[in-house]
């Protein structure tokens, strides 16, 4: 059956990763099995080493590749996913084509998994028993070389977005860039202040939506979204959804004429978060970039009423033409871009959603972004923070830490901004109203730069501490001087008592959570949530920035909650990944495609419709398949269907598998009971 | 003897889901029964029924597919070709005599290491229930001395002796 264990010469390397792997797996009983029991299988050496992928142990194979001819080199380590690159460059700098060498994961699919030593231990023998099959099989490849289109697509203006944009562009790239609400910005723009420095967030964002707006190599495609995401890395064809403004983006000035004469003020649920109004044509705000206005549909009376309405904005448009198009229509905008850097942010967790803290349900309950949009000079209050009624200020006010986070029934994980922006907010409401403010915590979490000193003098300024998770807060008196209060009922786990605050405001610090549509857009760019529902990243610690998916970046809230200067950096980091890329010209892919063998292939054209990427069409002179290795992406389905054999998958070739099912088989899960 | 039983099982990822929850469910030290071997294809699509066929044949006593869930595959819907396939496969395997329980197909996103754990105990369990496959009627072969066509020349040897 095998025609190649002759010729072959194979070395096998067992690592012990410290204790990772040693610490479970007998790896000299492993090393032992493949010398002896494997050398019928053109094992010529195994050897054992602490870490396999330090320096020495690369030399090591290095070495044995140069001095004792190995052809083939199975590494017994870590999963592929991560120390395959390694182990296949050393391979390379001896001269031994990379391809040839296979990894064994006895790691995370042996050592951590399991306890049974003996049990891991028979496993990981069959683990290598099945590498060392396939590896005979493997063939010499050579990466494929696709060049990257210097064009890049960032997703979301907010600003870890808008950071990676300005630094493409900044290196003289041209960058497109989608935004869905009609102004960059994001959540930063609704924020008053920035801990733990205090800078007014629209002090340090504008000037960089100002600079987006003004780039010569920054596009803009405001109140727009993604639709369709075709091709590959270096080379995607994307498709945006251009919705209509009902205003020419070339002709308006942004004079904000229009916005004045138009007689309709609706709440504005998103960027006032429900605490203040906008009209029907409008900006999100007075710094909004670009400053074009929108008309909402839903409430202009020209769309309710029907044609021929009001049309305020239309009379009063200064411009020539007129920017007032009321029968626009939605746009599809083609681009071809090399890279794509996802920045799609997060949505508040919805306090509604925890009914016992009374949010929509007490009228002085209020939401973090509410209280921040209060705070805000350019805000519905003008800065001043009021009880719902709009005037009166409140005398005390209790601000509820791990609002849906930290909490099994709604988010399990930290939102890791809230702390901080409780901390904030006490500070600004004491500095604006000189009210008594009562923090109830969970846990105070002040990791990072200069946070704890701010928590400290928050301390210093008497902002009072509470240390437990609040049961309810209720609207129900004891005496009549309570009446009108509200209760923070909470045991405070320092002292070991229950305590009823009452107080005039709650404030709930409502964590994040993921875009109610991020499984949607991940599924259009070709990459996954995590359970909680954040992008996944390819590597927790040593990669946060890029996907499974080549030339798809992650920066922001999209991939975890952060806060701001955690989003600039990764948001720099993005965009320095982007520039290498266009630097290099070009990319090396993984060598996975399939071939067919004309010779063998009847024509049937079973696998004609199995190709999600047009890869394979028919030729009708010939009478056989054609496979278009640029179009391949190497998923192997049609390798799987064709009935002839004639389709070749490389890499993953059916000679492969099927030696490496001998291989794990040959072994069994505990011989020696096995055969008694 | 059924509890004596450990069963050797195949299991088959996909490079960009199952695989890298099987990743996750060890760097987050998840334990699970250490029955089920692993084979890393780039998509449930690779799957040629040929090779669960061949597993079955050379000794494991069952076989889990697994791959991305529906709509999230990595190359757009090659999992549902997987899917159609398993349906087949089960038909074919009943007809030959097999029970189809010993081929079982799950999905398991990049996340969902703890799943996956999960879904390899209950199938080991399951598997360990049906009992041993021996099909086509021949022990597994023993840990080879040398070549595996010697080592099955051994054990043949063996059932000779017994």
């Amino acid at each position: 059956m095998f025609d190649k264990s002759e010729e072959e010469r194979i070395g096998v390397y067992v690592c012990h990763c410290g204790t990772n792997i040693a610490g479970v797996v007998d790896v000299g009983s492993v090393t032992h099995f493949a010398a002896d029991d494997l050398k019928g299988r053109g094992v010529v050496l195994s050897r054992e080493y602490t870490f396999m992928c330090s320096t020495t142990g690369q030399d090591l194979i290095q070495k044995d590749i140069l001095e004792q001819g190995l052809t083939r080199v199975v590494v017994a380590a870590c999963s592929p996913h991560l120390h395959e690159g390694t182990f296949r460059t050393a391979c390379e700098r001896a001269g031994l084509n990379p391809y040839l060498c296979e990894l064994a994961s006895i790691r995370e699919h042996v050592a951590w998994v399991h306890t049974d030593h003996a049990a891991a231990t028979a496993k990981a023998k069959a683990i290598v028993s099945g590498a060392v099959e396939r590896v005979r099989h493997n063939e010499p490849l050579d990466a494929i070389h696709v060049p990257i289109d210097a064009a890049t697509l960032v997703v979301g203006g907010g600003i870890a977005g808008l950071q990676a944009a300005l630094e493409i562009a900044d290196a003289g790239h041209e960058v497109y860039m989608v935004e869905r609400e009609p102004s960059l910005g994001g959540h930063m723009a609704q924020l008053d202040k920035t801990f733990p420095t205090l800078d007014c967030a629209a002090c340090i964002l504008t000037p960089k939506m100002a600079a987006a707006g003004a780039h010569p190599h920054l596009h803009l495609h405001t109140w727009s979204e993604v639709e369709k995401v075709e091709g590959y890395v270096g080379n995607f064809t994307v498709t945006i959804r251009k919705r209509p403004r009902y205003v020419l983006e070339d002709v308006c000035t942004g004079c904000g004429i229009c916005i004045e004469k138009c007689p309709i003020v609706v709440v504005d649920e998103v960027h006032e978060a429900g605490v203040g109004f906008r009209k029907s044509i409008y900006t999100p705000f007075t710094q909004a970039v670009p400053n074009i206005p929108v008309i909402d549909t839903e409430t202009c009376t020209y769309y309710v009423k029907g044609k021929g309405s009001c049309r305020a904005c239309e009379k009063f448009c200064p411009t020539e033409p007129n920017s007032i198009v009321f029968d626009q229509t939605e746009q599809r905008i083609t681009l071809r871009v090399g890279n794509i850097v996802l920045a799609t942010g997060y949505d508040m967790f919805d306090a509604r959603r925890i009914p016992q803290y009374g949010y929509g349900r007490l009228q002085n309950v209020f939401t973090s972004l509410e209280l921040e949009r209060m705070c805000n000079a350019g805000g519905p209050t003008g800065g001043r923070v009021t009880l719902r009624d709009g005037k009166t200020a409140p005398r005390t006010v209790g601000i509820i830490h791990c609002v849906g986070s930290r909490d099994r029934n709604y988010n399990n994980y930290c939102s890791a901004i809230c702390c901080m922006q409780s901390l904030k907010l006490a500070h600004l409401v004491r500095e604006r109203t000189g009210a008594e403010v009562y923090n109830c915590y969970i846990d105070l979490r002040t990791a990072f730069k200069d946070y704890d000193e701010f928590y400290q003098r928050v301390l210093d300024e008497g902002v009072h501490f509470i240390r437990g998770k609040v049961a309810e807060v209720s609207d129900v008196p004891r005496s009549p001087d309570e009446e009108g209060k509200l209760f923070i009922q909470v045991e405070d786990t320092l002292i070991g008592m229950q305590r009823r605050v009452p107080v005039d405001m709650v404030v709930l610090s409502a964590g994040l959570q993921p875009r109610h549509d991020a499984k949607q857009v991940g599924q259009t760019f070709g990459i996954a949530c995590s359970s909680n529902g954040w992008f996944i990243e390819k590597h927790a610690k040593l990669d946060p920035i890029s996907t499974m998916t080549e030339g798809v970046f992650v920066a922001g809230c999209a991939q975890g909650p952060k806060d701001i200067p955690a989003s600039v950096s990764q948001g720099a980091a993005a965009a320095a990944r982007v520039l290498m890329r266009i630097r290099q010209g070009q990319l090396a892919l993984e060598p996975v495609r399939a071939s067919v063998l004309a010779e063998r292939c009847s024509g049937c054209r079973l696998c004609n419709g199995l190709c999600p990427f047009n890869a394979i069409s028919f030729d009708p002179v010939r009478r056989v398949t054609d496979i278009n290795s640029a179009l391949c992406q190497g998923c192997g389905t049609c390798v799987a269907a064709c009935p002839a054999g004639a389709i070749q998958g490389s890499a993953f070739s059916n000679e492969q598998v099927l030696a490496q099912i001998e291989g794990l088989l040959l072994t069994n899960l505990e011989p020696e009971a096995e055969l008694a | 003897m059924a509890n004596d039983f450990e069963p050797v099982i195949i299991g088959f990822t996909c490079n960009w889901c199952s695989y890298r929850a099987a990743d996750v469910a060890g760097t987050t030290r998840l334990k699970y029964a250490p029955n089920v071997r692993l084979i890393r294809l780039m998509c449930s699509g690779r799957i040629d029924p040929t090779f669960v066929l061949k597993a079955l044949a050379d000794g494991a006593d069952g076989v889990l597919i697994t791959g991305c869930h529906p709509g999230d595959c990595h190359y757009l819907e090659q999992n549902y070709k997987a899917m159609r396939r398993h349906r087949l496969l089960q038909r074919t395997l009943a007809q030959l005599g097999i029970e189809p329980e010993r081929v079982h197909l799950t999905w398991a996103s990049a996340a969902e290491g703890a799943m996956l754990a999960q879904t390899i105990d209950r199938f080991v369990e399951q598997v360990r229930g049906l009992g041993p496959l021996r099909w086509p009627a021949r022990p597994r072969p023993a840990a080879p001395a040398a070549g595996h066509a010697e080592a099955a020349e051994a054990a043949q040897v063996e059932e000779a002796a017994s």
